[in-house]
């Protein structure tokens, strides 16, 4: 049975949340799998997630070098090629920097790929069983991926829940010597932060979100209603700053801004994994859509079918109508 | 400047119902609409703005069978100065890495200092470019949300992270792109622009032309394969709230107070 | 002897005798007048073509109408009074004006047939009219300077305005009629001191007012007064005459070409190109007009034949919301465009793209293609056909709006906007309450229905217009109309896919249907849609008549087919409002009034701006997509109306009104105070049906009498 391995992002000296769920997708392999965690990095940051990670893995490797300081996918490849084997499996989370890193890691090391992998059915031999979902969700595939010289699995962020388990007490290896020569054809030049906006949807406790299903940009009106009712801030999904409704500022999602609210409104939200991805922290989650298979209603823990043009006006005089009466 | 930019005729999700079919293996592709993958149409609207910036062509190139010709089409009635059919019994089948080793092939035929490609397909993984940049040894970048060409052989671009924060690279040419939708706005292509290529040649390349090894394309060469298509077994689920309009909105309030959301 | 006052031409003014001078003057004024002339028409020969050479007796009857009648002008009560006025003055000081310049040059010199009775006639019409001018342009001086209509305001993103320029003209016509008058008036007076018989002056007449002033003048006063005025005059006049092509007053010559050639067909745009065939479009180069010498030398007419009187921007929805639209200034901007590029000497210049320069491309999007503005000018200027030609080449440049890319890219891909499944278009007929009590068949050539119901995508696809396609269905069923829909078969009427440039995709949708319509046999087609009722009847050719469903209601509840029960909430006061494309488009208004007006009961007011005048929802078909910038919705601002008339039902007979009504009742917050209904949900509402009991009846009857 191929060694495991897991690529483990951080930032700011903490660990990414992928850490636990890579152990639970290995496990899925095999029950008995205890996988390497692999950091690349610099300094005292890197220092402190191998700390926090060898409570979960029983063995971290830790690449360290000064060009690694910022992840830059191209020289964390190249690294990666000069200290792991390229015989076995490397799981990756399926984020902004797995998407980046690994099609060309498994090249180089020529083994198979899969990319966004949102179940794993185990092995067979030498042939992992995955499975993933296309066309924005609507589908799921089985897929056989043949191992046997290696596979590089990017795993979709959420979908391998974290396994209950007590801290175990893992061994730190410095690999960082076997990094090789550091040079490639790409170089990070800076961050962009993103404009702070006049709402800061990762602040609120209650967020009314609303997707395609507002329509046009004149019934996001309908959704500030309610929000103001309640004391909530509107924040939206991808399409809704694509068609420029919207500021990116509240947008949620993989590539927006990652929430922790206590109580999520999905208004007319299909649910797209890259949007659950940025709802943290399992806040009660109220789904309005008038599709009755949308795939919110699977995560959400409240369902209605409606329009939420009829719906949301309705909802907002009704609380208004209680907040009245309590006062 | 000469871009190469591949692209990938995909089943429509906005305007198709993406169903099983009656066999539970496959999608029902009877009523399906097609059209370019969005995030490849992006990249072509990227690399035509490019030439119109610092000159050169702009070529399109997909792997498929006769039917993906429209899409080709399209791209060269949006400006494309060519289209170039990648066909050939032997790709049927090929997993990510085939699709990437025949691309190969076909850059290797011409000289692109630009290959640019769409972040992901509906039905695809997000990998092609990163596959092709590592058979080719050049560059490689992802989830491009702009570009500005430097001088002396370099491009400035920017990759999209997590919290809508943009990662600054400076990458050399030649180099391969994925490019992320929303980068630019692409033209209209109309049915008169479409009418107006219907006749212009788009060159077919066989693996042969192409110097492929069938055991590296294609069914033979495959590592990932796909089994069949299913619909898991929906879980729990929310708890789906009945009744009309009035009782809802009184549940859904009682629900609320409970969870200190309203107060 | 006495001598008569001496004539102009007999006189030496300065260094030149009369008679040298004022032919000098007529040839160099008609020949400044015809260079300026020749370069006013030289970018019309480089336009494109424009046939308007046909059914030249109709033109003639409108040239009768609109030009000479004046027939629009009322429809601004005092502006139109007044041009009436100083137009028919003009028409008459024609002969006039001839005849006082060949005076400079042969001093004797009487028009054929002026003496005698006719003569005398006219002498004292035209002292009138003299007048009447004099006094109309001091008038419209006033209202333009004190009360300045809010039409005439130029705002800041158009440029600046010209009131000056305004005045000044006013001023000159009005020094005109002066110099005129003084002309003659000197001469009676010198003649009356004389002793000799006098001209006749009309009483109370400028002319007899200033011969009044002059009684007492003496004789050499009176003989610099004659020639003084003579010389004014003519020079007057033709510097009026070179002047106006520079302006608005250009329209002064221009009046009678423009109305003559003026567009003949309603409620159709003009082709891509005037004898290019469908087949052979692709061959043109170019679609739409991208520079200026893309429109047509009707349009480029269009643009000199401007009034600046502001009256269609006055009527237009979109300039009345504050989108970035107005039609006037779409005309001065493109005439200020053309003198600037066509200048008297230099060179003429050519093809700078229009979109980005005078226009900007949300201008040209934010039509809604109401016709308000076309209705109301006096001029018959056109506005539709430009800018459907403007974003032809919009389209052609690939330049679309991305919220605009979608559902056109859903037309072609699926054949209705919304990019939802063909199979799925008759679903509407298949909604288990409505199909039990009416069968809606499809109409294809196995079935006999002899009249097509033409749904249309919004009716077919949209959850709410929905009903509109039940109601329609229930009533062409109570009235015994054999009918039928062609379902999946029928696509997008394309009626909005040719209002917004993309001339092809029409084609393509026009062409299936009409093989549909065709391979189904039908004889009739009605639809509740005036979309779809207008491109049938206009857009589309040889097909069989059209009806919108208010126009079959009407007649059969005139002919007793159709009865219709009393309203249910007597205190309920509906307003009708005309859909765009039913009404202004195609004239139908009375129908569907008639057709409230026959259910019992029912209490119904008139919006201020009702019927012609109608105030545009805010568009439909891909307006509906598109995100316009404006201060606010025109579907508001009607519904304001129709509180304002007193009403609290909105009556509508056309989906997309219907959608922007709705939505704007919502959006303005009257809900409770305000519904809409669509006329024919509110006929199958009222529809007197026979008790079941009664049917099984008939039904026994007609099976023991077959």
């Amino acid at each position: 049975m191929a060694r495991i391995f897991a690529y483990i992002a951080h930032k700011g000296g903490i660990a990414d949340d992928a850490a636990a769920e890579l152990v639970a997708a290995a496990r899925n392999i095999d029950p008995a799998a205890s996988p390497v965690a692999v950091v690349t990095g610099w300094g005292a940051e890197l220092d402190a997630v191998c700390e926090t990670l060898r409570g979960s893995y029983a063995e971290v490797w830790k690449i360290a070098n000064q060009a690694l300081a910022y992840p830059n996918a191209e020289l964390v490849r190249k690294a990666l090629l000069n200290v792991l084997p390229h015989d076995d499996i490397v799981l990756v989370s399926h984020s902004h920097f797995g998407i980046d890193l690994s099609p060309g890691l498994a090249i180089r090391m020529n083994s198979a790929f899969v990319s966004d992998v949102s179940g794993i059915d185990g092995i067979d031999g030498t042939y992992l069983k995955l499975v993933r979902q296309e066309f924005g969700g609507q589908v799921s595939a089985h897929m056989r991926c043949d191992a046997s010289a290696g596979a590089v699995l990017n795993l979709r962020p959420g979908a391998f829940k974290p396994q209950e388990g007590a801290a175990i007490n893992g061994v730190i290896v410095d690999k960082s010597a076997g990094v090789g020569a550091l040079t490639v054809g790409r170089r990070y030049l800076e961050t962009v932060v993103a404009e702070a906006g006049d709402v800061d949807i990762t602040k609120h406790a209650v967020l009314v979100s609303v997707g395609r299903g507002i329509q046009e940009k004149d019934n996001i009106a309908i959704a500030e209603e309610l929000a103001e009712t309640l004391g909530a801030a509107v924040s939206c999904s991808r399409p809704v700053v694509d068609a420029k409704w919207l500021p990116k500022s509240r947008q949620v999602g993989s590539s927006g801004k990652t929430v922790k609210p206590k109580i999520y409104m999905a208004c007319g939200i299909s649910g797209s994994f890259q949007h659950l991805a940025g709802l943290k922290g399992s806040p009660f989650i109220v789904a309005i859509n008038k599709n009755p298979k949308a795939p919110i209603f699977q995560v959400a823990d409240v369902g209605i079918v409606a329009d939420i043009l009829e719906f949301l006006p309705e909802l907002t005089s009704k609380v208004r109508e209680m907040k009245q009466v309590s006062v | 400047m000469e871009i190469l930019v591949c692209v990938r005729r995909v089943p429509d999700t906005s305007e198709n119902e993406i169903q099983l079919n009656a066999a539970g293996n496959d999608i029902e592709r009877d009523d399906l609409v097609y059209s370019i993958n969005e995030p490849d149409n992006y990249a072509v609207e990227e690399a035509l703005q490019i030439t119109a910036k610092v000159g050169g062509n702009v070529t399109v190139v997909t792997v498929g069978s006769d039917d993906d010709e429209e899409v080709l089409r399209r791209e060269m009635a949006m400006g494309a100065s060519r289209g170039v059919l990648l066909s050939d019994e032997a790709f049927d089948g090929s997993d990510g890495r085939g699709i990437a080793n025949i691309l190969k092939a076909y850059v290797h035929n011409g000289h692109f200092d630009l290959i640019l490609t769409g972040v992901q397909a509906e039905d695809g993984g997000a990998q092609v470019g990163g596959m092709l940049a590592a058979l080719l040894d050049y560059p490689f970048a992802s989830l491009v949300n702009s570009i500005s060409v430097l001088d002396g052989g370099k491009l400035k671009v920017s990759r999209e992270i997590e919290g809508g924060n943009k990662e600054m690279n400076e990458i050399d040419l030649p180099c391969v792109l994925s490019i992320q939708t929303g980068i630019n706005e692409p033209r209209y292509v109309g049915m008169r622009g479409i009418r107006q290529v219907a006749s212009l040649e788009v060159p077919t390349f066989s693996a042969s032309n192409l110097g492929l090894d069938a055991s590296a394309v294609g069914d033979a060469g495959a590592k990932v394969k796909r089994t069949d298509y299913f619909v898991p077994a929906l879980g729990k689920g929310a708890e789906m709230l009945e009744g009309d309009q009035e009782e809802i909105i009184a549940k859904l309030i009682e629900l609320m107070k409970a969870k200190g959301g309203l107060n | 002897m006495v001598e008569g006052i001496q004539s102009p031409a007999q006189v030496t003014y300065w260094l030149m005798s009369g008679r040298t001078l004022f032919p000098l003057l007529n040839l160099l004024g008609l020949a400044c007048f015809f260079y300026i002339a020749a370069r006013r028409i030289l970018p019309l020969t480089r336009g494109e073509r424009d046939w308007r050479f046909d059914q030249p007796f109709v033109r003639l009857e409108r040239v009768l109408q609109f030009w000479l009648g004046q027939w629009k002008h009322p429809r601004y009560r005092t502006a139109g009074t007044m041009h009436i006025l100083f137009f028919a003055g003009f028409l008459i000081l024609a002969t006039q004006a001839f005849s006082l310049l060949i005076l400079g040059v042969s001093p004797n010199f009487v028009l054929p047939g002026s003496s005698g009775g006719v003569g005398h006639i006219y002498d004292i019409v035209k002292d009138y009219a003299a007048t009447i001018v004099f006094l109309c342009m001091i008038v419209a001086a006033i209202r333009r300077i004190v009360f300045n209509p809010a039409r005439y305001e130029v705002p800041a993103r158009y440029g600046k305005g010209h009131p000056v320029d305004a005045i000044f003209l006013l001023a000159l016509i009005a020094l005109l009629m002066a110099s005129e008058s003084l002309f003659e008036a000197s001469g009676a007076a010198f003649q009356a001191q004389q002793g000799q018989p006098a001209e006749f002056l009309a009483v109370l007449s400028l002319p007899w007012m200033l011969k009044g002033v002059l009684v007492a003048t003496s004789l050499s006063t009176l003989q610099t007064l004659h020639f003084g005025a003579y010389l004014v005059d003519v020079l007057t006049f033709y510097f009026l005459l070179c002047y106006r092509p520079f302006g608005i007053q250009f329209h002064v010559e221009t009046s009678l070409f423009n109305v003559y050639f003026a567009k003949l067909d309603r409620g159709t745009v003009k082709p891509v190109r005037w004898g290019v065939s469908d087949e052979h479009l692709d061959q043109v180069k170019s679609f739409g007009v991208k520079a200026f010498e893309d429109f047509t030398w009707k349009h480029m007419l269009d643009f000199y034949s401007c009034a600046d009187c502001g009256r269609c921007s006055d009527e237009c929805p979109a300039n009345a919301v504050g989108r970035p639209l107005s039609p006037r200034f779409l005309t001065i901007k493109a005439r200020d465009y053309s003198f600037q590029h066509y200048p008297m000497f230099g060179r003429a210049g050519n093809g700078t793209k229009l979109i980005g320069g005078i226009y900007s491309e949300d201008e040209i999007w934010s039509c809604t293609t109401c016709g308000a503005c076309e209705e109301e000018c006096p001029l018959l200027i056109q506005y539709i056909d430009k800018i459907v030609d403007l974003r032809r080449g919009m389209i052609d440049d690939g330049n679309v709006p991305q919220s605009l890319q979608k559902p056109l890219k859903a037309l072609e891909s699926r054949g209705n906007p919304y990019g939802k499944m063909e199979k799925k278009r008759a679903e509407w007929a298949k909604a288990k309450d409505f199909s039990q009590t009416c069968t809606v068949k499809t109409a294809d050539a196995k079935s006999n229905a002899d009249t097509l119901y033409f749904v249309d995508s919004i009716t077919s696809y949209d959850d709410r217009m929905q009903s509109i396609g039940r109601a329609t269905a229930r009533i062409l069923d109570a009235v015994g109309v054999n009918f039928g829909i062609l379902g999946a078969a029928e696509k997008d009427s394309g009626h909005e896919a040719r209002r917004f440039g993309e001339e092809m995709l029409f084609m393509a949708l026009r062409d299936h249907n009409v093989d549909a319509i065709k391979a189904s046999g039908v004889q009739r087609i009605v639809t509740a849609d005036p979309h779809a009722y207008n491109a049938l009847k206009h857009d589309y050719k040889d097909l069989p008549p059209v009806e919108h469903i208010s126009q079959v209601i009407c007649r059969e509840v005139k002919s007793g087919n159709l009865k219709l029960d009393p309203v249910e909430n007597a205190d309920n006061v509906y307003a009708y409002h005309d859909p765009c494309y039913l009404g202004r488009h195609n004239q139908v208004y009375d129908d569907p009034r008639d057709v409230l007006d026959a259910i019992p009961g029912l209490k119904r007011v008139e919006m201020g701006r009702c019927r012609d005048r109608s105030f545009c929802c805010g568009g439909g078909g891909l307006m509906l997509f598109y995100e316009p910038k404006e201060d606010q919705r025109m579907g508001v601002k009607r519904v304001q109306m129709a509180a304002e008339a007193g009403a609290n039902v909105i009556v509508t007979a056309c989906p997309f009104c219907m959608a922007n009504i709705e939505d704007a009742i919502k959006v303005a917050g009257m809900e409770g105070k305000m519904t809409a209904i669509d006329l024919a949900e509110l006929v199958d509402q009222q529809l007197v049906r026979p008790a079941p009991a009664e049917l099984e009846h008939d039904k026994l009857r007609s099976e023991v009498f077959a």
